[in-house]
């Protein structure tokens, strides 16, 4: 296959040595599990457990509310003990609505309704299915992928790309489940497949997991409308955009959505899952998550339930060694910072990492030099230097005309800066205070329109006052004049008084 | 820089190649110590006075400009930005030059060159060469007093005491001077001589790529200074942009020139082994703050360095122009940075966002 390799990028060290010889092993069951009802983007589910309610494995206990949500399942049996504010998986480490379950240890489940026959089912099926199994984009954007299924009602699809890149370092979990799972995947493919109406699909993996690779080549050689490509490892490679421009040379227009060009990308897990749920009926309460880094004891790849606290990880993996510099969800590039250890395991968490100071290389940092390698990292073709050179100075309108609203928040730029600046938080703080500033410019003009509304419509009220007094007026004029022209002459006095009182 | 949202929150990445601002710069230095070395031995004591002088202006004109704004001074001197800029000056001065041509030379680049506009990374123009234009255009006579080649232990070389003398006492050096190469077909020209019989008399290639011509430090072994520039190349320190398109437009307008007049125009290997070229192609056009971000822009720099530096050398009043084209260049910059951003994924070079139907049409 021709690729078309997308410009800039950065090559981190992969560190995926520390987790990926190690097999998908279970996580221990929790004591408690902290479920957040919202583990995807878009509205939060809604809870329709109560407290003291026993739920069993795969039980609903949130449903999805408004077109852009998912839905959220028990991951094992148990006591609502709980249903409250949790701090959650999120940088602010504000506490999200979050469903405490005590596990009575029989990991029962409840009734599920497998499917021999998945492919008979029609496409719309296979998103409800989906839909109702609360799969999210597992690869870490954590999109509602019944939601994706059903693009093709928008646009026509005719390839789907199934990302197997795993461009983050520390990460192996996709890795793992490509070379234990390959088929499962396959299968998970071919009715991502049916439920879009597409017509091939592409499973794009980095040549920095030559396993992988081969495990989904020999998966998938006898499906014609499956083909493996092998692609160069460069971040961020597992960017929607980036890989679309690597496999089938288009770019996605700015503004646009990949469907747009009758794409549409799935992580693997998220295969993995939709197969899970189409032929099993299977609800989304696991997912395989890497625990690595420096300062962990043993690094693994875990088969974890959702809403394990990550402390419970971190002990199961022997613990952390000495003082680690960071913990983070997700990879090093793009993660969040854990604001603690009972945060829980979420929809989207790919990795648990703790990094050692040196790892995080982190510096204070020195003027910009305009070395330019930030340009050169930029795999949009913005030029970094110039966009915080304004921001730094408060013209956020003028980073904006030099492309911010395009930036990617990938953090190549900022990885590479010899200066330490840190280039990526200056553009989402920038692009932050533009949306605000926009929501804030909006509000006025809506309060404006408003009031200009309020002040038009009294002066129409006054108006129309006004004017059925002037017909009153006139009407009693005329009465008046009538009685005047019938009564005789020296009466017009009162006539006049009348006509002063009606005023 | 500092971030505006202070306190700034712990944000991804949480990584970071490794390396630094201080790196770069003493990668920079190190790969111009073997011309500057060979350049002391060519020319002897008076040059190592010079260049020492050059670079403890260059530093003390950085500590004063530090204390003077209120920024630490420890760590900036440390990140070796001054004491490059120093050594590229000392590069470009005649090797004889007086002790205060060198004070005046390192204090005028480091504080207007530099700090005037703000430090490290906010100047327009490259302060080396703008010391050294200063003192070309404030000091003509000394700038242009080339003395002959004089290694050290060499029975031309100055001893000790009179290198003491040349250096900071003003002693005449008159009989050992002459043109540098450049300089001498300039004026043969003028005076009716053609190339082909003037050039001989002061050049060889084989001198000039190794070195033994009259010229400044950073002039006389063009062979070092390629090593040491493929070496950043090869560090990954600069990029081949600014010195391919730099060389090539001194290169070509040269070949061709000389295949059509030989008796007016001199050849490109004379061009590319005689004066600042080399230097200025590999270590001063390649100033990364005062040259252009993109790899298009660049070119467009490198490529007008080069043209410039020919012109200047072919028709101007100046035997050598790589300082005069590197400050033109240099405020070409912010023009050039304008009309060469890249294209953004997903826009045309308008900016305007890609089509959806002729994407789709390409695609069938």
């Amino acid at each position: 296959m021709k690729l078309t390799l997308f410009r800039g990028g950065v090559h981190p060290p992969g560190f995926k040595e520390q987790s990926a010889s190690q097999g998908i092993e279970n996580a221990p069951l929790p004591a408690r599990l902290y479920v957040p009802l919202q583990q995807h983007l878009g509205a939060p589910a809604q809870a329709i457990v109560r407290r003291g309610q026993q739920v069993l494995k795969g039980e609903l206990i949130g449903r999805a509310s408004g077109p852009i949500s998912a839905a959220v399942h028990a991951p094992t049996s148990g006591t609502v003990v709980a249903i409250g504010k949790h701090t959650a998986p999120h940088p602010s480490g504000l506490p999200i609505e979050t469903v405490v379950i005590e596990a009575d240890g029989n990991d029962t489940w409840c009734e599920l309704h497998p499917c021999d026959t998945p492919f008979d089912l029609d496409p719309d099926a296979i998103a409800a299915k989906v839909g109702e199994a609360g799969i999210v984009g597992l690869g870490g954007a954590t999109f509602p992928s019944a939601v994706k299924l059903k693009l093709k009602n928008r646009n026509p699809i005719h390839t789907l790309i199934i990302n197997g890149g795993e461009c983050e370092p520390y990460l192996t979990c996709d890795d793992r489940l490509m070379r234990e799972e390959s088929v499962a995947i396959v299968e998970g493919v071919r009715l991502m497949l049916r439920a879009l109406e597409a017509q091939r699909a592409l499973v794009v993996i980095e040549d920095n997991k030559p396993e992988a690779f081969a495990a989904m080549h020999a998966a998938a050689e006898a499906v014609s409308e499956v083909e493996v490509v092998q692609v160069p490892s460069l971040y961020p490679m597992g960017s929607e955009k980036q890989m679309i421009e690597t496999v089938l040379g288009q770019e996605v227009p700015a503004g646009g959505m990949s469907s747009d060009l009758g794409v549409v990308v799935h992580n693997v897990g998220t295969a993995f899952a939709v197969h899970r749920a189409v032929r099993f009926g299977e609800p989304l309460i696991e997912r395989i998550t890497t625990v690595a880094g420096s300062a962990i004891v043993k690094p693994r790849n875990l088969r974890v339930r959702l809403g394990t606290p990550v402390e419970a990880l971190f002990a199961y993996c022997g613990g952390i060694k000495g003082e680690p510099a960071r913990l983070l969800m997700g990879g090093p590039m793009m993660g969040q910072v854990l604001p603690n250890m009972q945060v829980p395991v979420v929809k989207g968490s790919s990795g648990i990492l703790a990094l050692t100071a040196q790892e995080v290389n982190e510096q204070s940092t020195a003027n910009c030099i305009r070395c330019s390698r930030c340009v050169r990292a930029c795999p949009v073709g913005l030029v970094p230097l110039e966009m915080a050179g304004r921001i730094r100075v408060g013209d956020f309108k003028g980073a904006e005309a030099w492309g911010l609203r395009d930036c990617l928040s990938c953090a190549s730029c900022s990885y590479v800066c010899p200066a330490h600046i840190p280039l990526v938080q200056f553009f989402n703080h920038a692009k932050g205070e533009l949306t605000a500033r926009a929501q804030a410019d909006h509000k006025a003009k809506e309060t404006r329109r408003l009031a200009e509304a309020r002040s038009e419509r009294m002066e129409r009220i006054k108006a129309e006052k006004a004017a059925a007094a002037a017909a009153r007026k006139a009407a009693r004029a005329k009465k008046a004049a009538e009685e005047e022209s019938a009564a005789p002459a020296g009466d017009s006095e009162t006539s006049t008084e009348q006509k002063e009182t009606s005023a | 820089m500092k971030s505006p949202a202070a306190p700034a929150p712990v944000t991804a990445p949480h990584a970071h190649a490794p390396g630094g601002v201080g790196e770069i710069m003493w990668t920079v230095i190190l790969a111009l110590v073997p011309a500057l070395l060979f350049g002391i031995y060519m020319f002897g004591w008076p040059t190592l006075w010079l260049v020492l002088i050059t670079l403890a202006a260059t530093l003390v004109g950085e500590a004063f400009a530090l204390r003077l704004v209120g920024r630490p001074v420890g760590p900036t001197l440390g990140d070796g930005s001054a004491l490059l800029t120093g050594i590229l000056l000392a590069m470009t001065l005649p090797p004889w030059a007086p002790w205060w041509v060198g004070v005046v030379g390192g204090l005028f680049a480091i504080l207007v060159g530099k700090h005037i506009f703000g430090g490290l990374g906010n100047n327009l123009f490259n302060p080396a060469m703008l010391g050294r234009v200063m003192l070309l255009i404030a000091f003509p006579l000394q700038l242009t007093t080339w003395p002959d080649i004089a290694p050290l232990h060499s029975a031309a070389a100055p001893s000790l005491a009179e290198s003491l003398a040349i250096t900071f006492g003003g002693a005449a050096i008159d009989g050992v001077t002459g043109a540098s190469p450049l300089g001498h077909i300039k004026t043969a020209l003028t005076q009716g001589i053609g190339v082909s019989s003037s050039a001989p008399e002061v050049y060889s290639f084989i001198d000039g790529l190794f070195g033994s011509l009259r010229g400044s430090l950073g002039e006389t072994s063009a062979l070092l200074v390629l090593l040491g520039g493929l070496w950043l190349l090869y560090k990954k320190v600069i990029t081949w942009e600014i010195p391919v398109s730099m060389l090539l437009a001194v290169a070509l307008p040269a070949t061709l020139l000389h295949l059509v007049d030989a008796e007016r125009y001199a050849g490109p290997l004379f061009h590319l082994t005689t004066g600042a070229l080399m230097l200025g192609a590999f270590f001063i056009a390649t100033d990364m703050v005062t040259s252009p971000s993109s790899r298009l822009g660049q070119i467009v720099f490198g490529a007008g360095c080069g043209l410039l530096v020919f012109i200047i050398r072919t028709w101007g009043g100046f035997p050598e122009g790589v300082a005069f084209a590197v400050l033109l260049m240099n405020a070409a910059t912010p023009v050039i940075d304008h009309y060469t951003r890249p294209r953004i994924y997903g826009r045309d070079r308008q900016g305007k966002p890609l089509n959806y139907d002729s994407e789709k049409e390409g695609r069938s």
